[in-house]
């Protein structure tokens, strides 16, 4: 295993960088939109509602390879070229931002009614009594399964490699061809993912302990 | 008593038979073909039945059709005068040298590289198709060739192939991207995703035939043709299929052979 670091160290490097950019900008687009949509699903306007349950309904549905194909492969024949790592991007973060959405109406509705109810009572608008009121107490009912949707969009980005997404998978795959060192290489590869996800699930331990707290 | 006496004789009825296996198992393979085909006009290849252009079992006719076989049906024609005499065995990569071994198969033209490792075992006549590494491009395309390669063009190969070991150093500037299969390669050629498929020219000439407005750009930049196996100590036979390989050249039946199967590409100088 050392001999194939010392090789092909620099190739699993720039696969981990690649692979740790994509999963923030997956991360970061994912949230907004996963928190936007799953707010559209309960709210009053019965258009906004039926396009967020469609949009989740279908991007939960499909398998992310297939929407990751899909930008890879019909989106620059009609639309705009775009290449693996950009078509990986664009898939995970509408795939995950799903996943996302369900979890932050999950939480929304496990804030009691009458917190709505009571902020809109005391003249708070919706969106007022959305903001100051459920969703300071909804967070801390989504931490613990968003923290589980973030680590899942960094595995999920192991997809890359089918689109040649230049990802810590894509190069594992090409080492372990070329080196017939299949346990080795694929072993190193999930270190390197754990050196992303490890911390990334403490830090999510770490938020929740301090929500806790402040109650 | 009686029974058993009236079946006894049966069994002399075996005892040709057994002589018969006894003789013919050396005696097939180790026969002279070119002093057989004097009494006997019939050669036998060993073709394959499953690989698009060059072997491929057509269900409609119920036959095996492909470039190996019509060369196999000019050589016979060659050799004995009359194209029916060919006949055709079925092979698959693993069991062509066997079969040619045991005497079943007079020689195999089935999409054989001829390499050292190979000779080892069987005997080469010369090149019949000039096969290697190309590069797949759409039909409007700029490249004609691997050294029309720049840095800002990509070659799309398939994961842990040679063929993209090759190209990464025949070609060390270009970007080369690989996919799981020639499928997904070809698909993402066709999606704009690289400006060539990289592969051996016999699956790139296959893609080719179904897929209209593309086309091979150059000759190959790999040497790997293809050649005829015949066993060893069948000299005479190698000869004459060499000749005739070479009468079929000479009188444009290969050309016309190689346009029926490759309509747009350019006859290869096979002894270049």
């Amino acid at each position: 295993m050392i001999e194939l670091l010392s090789t092909y160290g620099g190739m699993l490097l720039r696969g981990f960088v690649n692979t740790l950019i994509a999963s923030v900008i997956a991360l970061f687009f994912s949230m907004i939109i996963g928190t936007l949509v799953g707010i559209l699903q309960v709210s009053k306007n019965k258009f906004a509602k039926g396009l967020a349950n469609a949009y989740v309904q279908l991007f939960l549905n499909i398998p992310l390879l297939v929407i990751v194909l899909f930008f890879y492969v019909v989106f620059p024949m009609y639309v705009a070229n775009i290449n693996g790592y950009t078509a990986g991007i664009i898939g995970l973060t509408i795939y995950t931002s799903a996943f996302i959405a369900e979890t932050v109406r999950a939480g929304i509705q496990g804030v009691p009614a009458g917190q709505m109810e009571a902020g809109l009572s005391t003249g708070f608008t919706y969106w007022e009594t959305m903001r100051y009121i459920i969703l300071p107490q909804a967070i801390k009912i989504v931490i613990p399964p968003l923290g589980n949707q973030f680590i899942n969009l960094v595995k999920n980005s192991s997809v890359f490699a089918m689109v040649a997404g230049l990802d810590l998978m894509y190069y594992g795959d090409l080492i372990a061809s070329e080196t017939f060192n299949t346990f080795g290489t694929y072993t190193m590869v999930a270190l390197f993912y754990l050196v992303i996800t490890l911390p990334l699930t403490h830090f999510m331990q770490y938020a929740e302990r301090r929500l806790a707290a402040k109650d | 008593m009686k029974k058993s006496k009236k079946y006894s004789w049966m069994l002399f009825l075996l005892l040709p038979l057994l002589l018969l296996t006894a003789c013919s198992g050396g005696a097939i393979a180790d026969q002279d073909i070119a002093e057989r085909i004097q009494e006997n006009p019939t050669i036998t290849w060993g073709v394959k039945a499953d690989t698009n252009l060059f072997g491929l079992y057509n269900i409609e006719e119920g036959e095996i059709q492909g470039f190996d076989i019509d060369i196999a049906k000019a050589l016979t024609k060659v050799i004995t005068g009359q194209e029916g005499n060919a006949e055709f065995v079925e092979v698959t990569s693993k069991t062509r040298v066997p079969l040619l071994k045991n005497g079943n198969i007079d020689a195999i033209i089935a999409t054989m590289t001829i390499s050292p490792e190979r000779l080892k075992q069987v005997n080469f006549s010369d090149i019949y198709f000039a096969a290697g590494q190309s590069l797949l491009v759409p039909e409007s395309s700029t490249l004609n060739g691997i050294e029309d390669l720049t840095k800002d063009h990509t070659v799309l190969a398939v994961k842990g192939s040679t063929s993209a070991q090759n190209i990464r150093a025949a070609a060390p500037d270009t970007n080369i991207l690989e996919l799981e299969n020639y499928a997904e390669a070809f698909t993402a050629l066709q999606a704009g995703q690289g400006d060539a498929v990289t592969t051996d020219n016999a699956i790139l000439l296959g893609i080719i035939a179904d897929n209209p407005g593309y086309r091979l750009a150059g000759q190959p930049f790999t040497d790997e043709p293809y050649g005829i196996a015949i066993d060893y100590g069948q000299e005479n036979f190698l000869n004459q299929v060499n000749e005739a390989l070479d009468t079929l050249v000479q009188n444009g039946t290969y050309e016309q052979i190689f346009h029926k199967w490759f309509p747009d590409e350019e006859v290869p100088d096979l002894k270049a």
